[in-house]
């Protein structure tokens, strides 16, 4: 097990990338795609952080820092429509939201 | 050592991710990814960047997990049951797996970033980013405030009982 490369870092962002993209397919609950949305922002971060490090410059970490201030402003946001959706139709499930259904 | 470690944090972070979208539970699905935003702040702290290991545990782990754990106990989510993964779904997010880890892995770049991270970076502690963040890049820095005082008003609007 050798010191890990900018590769190695990049593969695992990637992964986990995928991994959310696959849970905001796979899921129907509007809650649990919001973290997969979380999980693909991080992984961002991730390639972000290693590219930062491995070329020597912290811009890289301030955009990281903007990144992670939207995710939690996004966040926010979402929620409170999740819950005010909730209130109007007593579901969290994407599939049966069909106000906009053609 | 290094290795040892990424590796470990390698194998949580993908571990949990896949354990957010595998839970039926909601709750049990929120605590694996605050399990995964741990293990990424530790994979942060592998690369050096101390200060945003630090930001990811507060504002991650921190504040929007309690954020998603307070909706989960508000609308009182019970768990998915009887609504297996549907297998199509299942099948797609399989092949994006594929698809996108082969073009990661085909993109992993050439021998130039390797001999240069032999050298390690140093001044990219809360100082450097602080002096960043407040020199040349204060007017982001201010555009992003009023996006948070956007959104904290957006919310509580929506949150009103008629809207």
């Amino acid at each position: 097990m050798g010191t890990p490369t900018l590769g190695h870092y990049l593969v695992l962002s990637g992964l986990l990338f995928a991994i959310g993209l696959a849970g905001v397919i796979v899921r129907r609950d509007l809650l649990i795609m919001y973290m997969c949305l979380e999980i693909m922002l991080n992984a961002a971060n991730l390639s972000l952080v290693a590219f930062s490090r491995f070329s020597h410059q912290v811009r890289g970490q301030v955009l990281v820092f903007f990144v992670i201030t939207v995710a939690a402003v996004e966040v926010a946001v979402g929620l409170a429509l999740l819950v005010s959706l909730y209130r109007m139709k007593r579901t969290t499930k994407a599939e049966e939201i069909t106000a906009l259904k053609f | 050592m290094e290795g040892f470690l990424f590796w470990f944090a390698a194998l949580v972070l993908l571990g949990s991710a896949v354990a957010v979208i595998v839970n039926r539970s909601p709750v049990a699905s929120a605590l694996s990814l605050v399990t995964m935003i741990l293990a990424l702040a530790g994979l942060f702290g592998l690369l050096g960047a101390y200060f945003l290991a630090a930001v990811q545990v507060w504002v991650y782990a921190g504040a929007v997990m309690v954020l998603f754990l307070f909706i989960i106990m508000l609308l009182d989510l019970k768990a998915e049951e009887g609504t297996p993964l549907r297998p199509l779904g299942v099948g797609a997010g399989l092949l994006i797996l594929v698809l996108l880890g082969a073009g990661f892995w085909r993109a992993i770049p050439s021998s130039a970033w390797e001999a240069n991270s032999a050298r390690v970076a140093e001044a990219n502690d809360a100082t450097s980013i602080g002096h960043l963040l407040f020199g040349a890049y204060v007017l982001p820095f201010e555009a992003v405030g009023l996006l948070l005082l956007v959104a904290m008003v957006g919310v509580i609007v929506l949150s009103k009982k008629d809207v």
